[in-house]
């Protein structure tokens, strides 16, 4: 990659050469440094946008009550109420499996082409659009699993409905699984090769090993992936777009139904007042993009502040 | 006795740590296999070819008619648009970050890029729902009157909606640069520091130095980055859902980038929600869902590919 340059050799107008040079360079990097902003600037704007145009919005009523009056009036509270328990539900499927995923991985696994295979699996499993996930979420668990478990729990399928919060949500936690092994991963490979080898030095087992010491060590930047990861999830439309999401409620369902209701959530209530409600008051879209925003960057902000602290922590 | 019980505790512990190990490939195995399933069954009415070649996507018609080819050539003027945007101006942003600036520097724009990562995609929706696709069009309408350009220019600058493929693709851009931007800068970052060093000792300027020297050895992670960038604008749904204009027709060569166009990705979620089960229209949709599944498959093989052969390179 290091070719030599026969100009470098022999310079007989080295320094005529190097005022036009650092003309050069100074021209270049000023260039890179506009097109950098024609990036940064799009991204507050963005952010300027909604915040201007949804501030007016937000009140205590817009937070806590029911949308009204054909979607027209009223507030979001059972999009906040119906993503905040999407988001949890889809961890508690997420959380256990992409830990242990990846605590096999760093404490388990021998390097072969079993791990080859199961790298190659995550990251395509990263990739895949998020769209196709809402396919097999639909052709799999409203399809096959709910309709299943509704008739093995003898739930009145009148009542209880297929497209549902926990076909949503295991949707989800298949998109997110990816993103949780990769940031435990990560986790765990800051823990010290010394603090495993004095445990088992001690006479301790292997998973003594990982639940006592490498796991608590690793907690905090396990938090840190999961909160990030909690942000993404918050903001995804396309897989609960066919797996449950619905435009309207006039009854929230208890927390004992809950699992097996369709659910509102902030960006699919986004898209539908959007997209399907053009008589709906701007000022209304402009309050449900700054709340679903406000709630994705907050997650993203408290992660970023976790990581920082912890960094300062540990040096 | 109470040893021998922790210990099959423990072997019960470790076979589950191991199916959460092996649950990645079961997933996208389950995947592949349950898209198969539900796509398959179109191929008894439309065979392949005429699948991926027709030229009508008229699903609701009778008799239906299934071509694939607006939506895909849809999703390629999308993706075109938005990557000739995002991986010039992205290489640009990783090199000004990892080559010209000053680490505190670095430490503000970074979150900055990063905040654009983190905007859901249906805000991205909206924002160019709302505003950037009226601009959009002013502005190109504006612009065609005011430049001398050629007829057909001009033609194709005068936007009856803002709502096109260009839109989709300005979108589209921002929403993939971070990643573009961060692959690159890591691998920028990762070109050993003796390189650079050995390329002043020869008299380099910085500038020289970068393009001949920095950028050449970070390459594959940069192709890398793109490849995933690739990966990210083709699977992109609710963005380009809302702001293409919805329309599944072939885009015209000389005006396609400013009219209102279609993606696969865009026709799945907008059309499975009112399609009966185990129709030909169903399956037909899955059978997109494979596609994109495949390509994406594909572009992020490759992406890893080149990651690993870098990584070859660099401990030897």
């Amino acid at each position: 990659m290091l070719r030599p340059d026969s100009r470098t050799q022999d310079r007989p107008f080295a320094s005529a050469r190097g005022t036009t040079l650092r003309a050069k360079q100074h021209f270049a990097f000023a260039l890179l440094g506009v097109l950098s902003l024609s990036i940064v600037l799009p991204a507050g704007l963005i952010v300027y946008f909604v915040a201007a145009r949804g501030l007016p919005a937000i009140s205590w009523e817009f937070l806590t009550a029911s949308p009204e009056n054909g979607m027209t009036e009223g507030g979001i509270l059972p999009a906040i109420l119906g993503s905040l328990a999407l988001v949890m539900v889809t961890m508690a499927f997420a959380v256990p499996v992409g830990v242990m995923g990846a605590v096999y991985l760093v404490e388990y696994a021998r390097q072969g082409l079993l791990v080859r295979c199961i790298r190659i699996a995550i990251m395509n499993l990263a990739g895949v659009p998020s769209i196709v996930y809402g396919l097999f979420g639909m052709g799999v668990f409203v399809m096959v699993i709910v309709p299943a478990m509704i008739n093995l729990l003898h739930l009145d399928p009148h009542e209880y409905s297929r497209s549902c919060l926990l076909a949503g949500a295991a949707t989800l936690a298949l998109l997110i699984l990816p993103m949780v092994i990769a940031t435990t991963e990560e986790a765990l490979r800051q823990v010290p090769g010394h603090q495993r080898h004095a445990s088992l030095a001690l006479g301790a087992t292997k998973w003594q090993t990982v639940r006592r010491i490498v796991l608590p060590n690793a907690l905090p930047g396990i938090l840190t992936g999961l909160v990030l990861a909690i942000g993404r999830t918050a903001g995804e439309t396309a897989p609960i777009l066919l797996t449950g999401a619905v435009f309207y409620m006039s009854k929230l369902p208890g927390a004992h139904e809950a699992l097996f209701k369709p659910f509102m959530a902030l960006p699919y209530h986004l898209f539908a007042i959007a997209t399907q409600l053009p008589g709906a008051p701007d000022e209304i879209k402009w309050g449900t993009a700054l709340v679903l925003l406000g709630l994705v960057l907050g997650f993203n902000t408290i992660a970023v502040v976790l990581r920082t602290y912890l960094r300062g922590k540990r040096v | 006795m109470k040893r021998r019980v922790q210990r099959s505790f423990e072997a019960l512990v470790e076979l589950a740590i191991k199916l959460a190990g092996v649950a990645s490939i079961v997933f996208v195995v389950l995947i592949l296999v349950f898209l198969l399933k539900d796509a398959v069954p179109v191929l008894s009415s439309t065979p392949l070819g005429e699948l991926v070649a027709g030229q009508q996507w008229r699903p609701t018609s009778e008799p239906a008619k299934l071509g694939f080819l607006p939506l895909i050539l849809g999703s390629l003027v999308v993706g075109a648009g938005a990557l000739m945007l995002a991986i010039p101006l992205g290489i640009a942003c990783a090199t000004f970050l990892s080559e010209v600036v000053p680490t505190h520097v670095r430490e503000i724009v970074k979150p900055i890029v990063e905040v654009l990562a983190a905007i859901p995609s249906v805000v991205y929706g909206f924002v160019g729902l709302l505003i950037v696709g009226d601009w959009l069009r002013r502005t190109a309408g504006s612009a065609g009157e005011a430049l001398p350009g050629p007829d057909w220019l001009t033609a194709a600058l005068n936007m009856p909606t803002g709502m096109a493929a260009i839109t989709g693709a300005i979108m589209l851009a921002l929403m993939t640069l971070p990643t573009i931007v961060s692959i690159s800068e890591d691998a920028l970052n990762a070109v050993p520091r003796s390189y650079r060093e050995a390329s002043w000792a020869l008299g380099a300027t910085r500038w020289e130095t970068t393009v001949r020297v920095t950028l050449p050895a970070a390459r594959s992670g940069i192709i890398a980055g793109v490849m995933l960038g690739i990966g990210r604008v083709v699977g992109e749904t609710m963005t380009v859902l809302m702001v293409t204009g919805n329309s599944p027709v072939i885009p015209s060569l000389t005006k396609g980038l400013f009219r209102p166009v279609r993606t696969m990705t865009a026709t799945i979620a907008a059309e499975m929600g009112e399609t009966a089960h185990n129709t030909e229209h169903y399956h037909a949709l899955f059978m997109l869902g494979l596609l994109l599944f495949l390509i994406t498959f594909a572009v992020n093989t490759v992406a890893d590919f080149v990651t690993n052969a870098n990584k070859h390179v660099e401990t030897r």
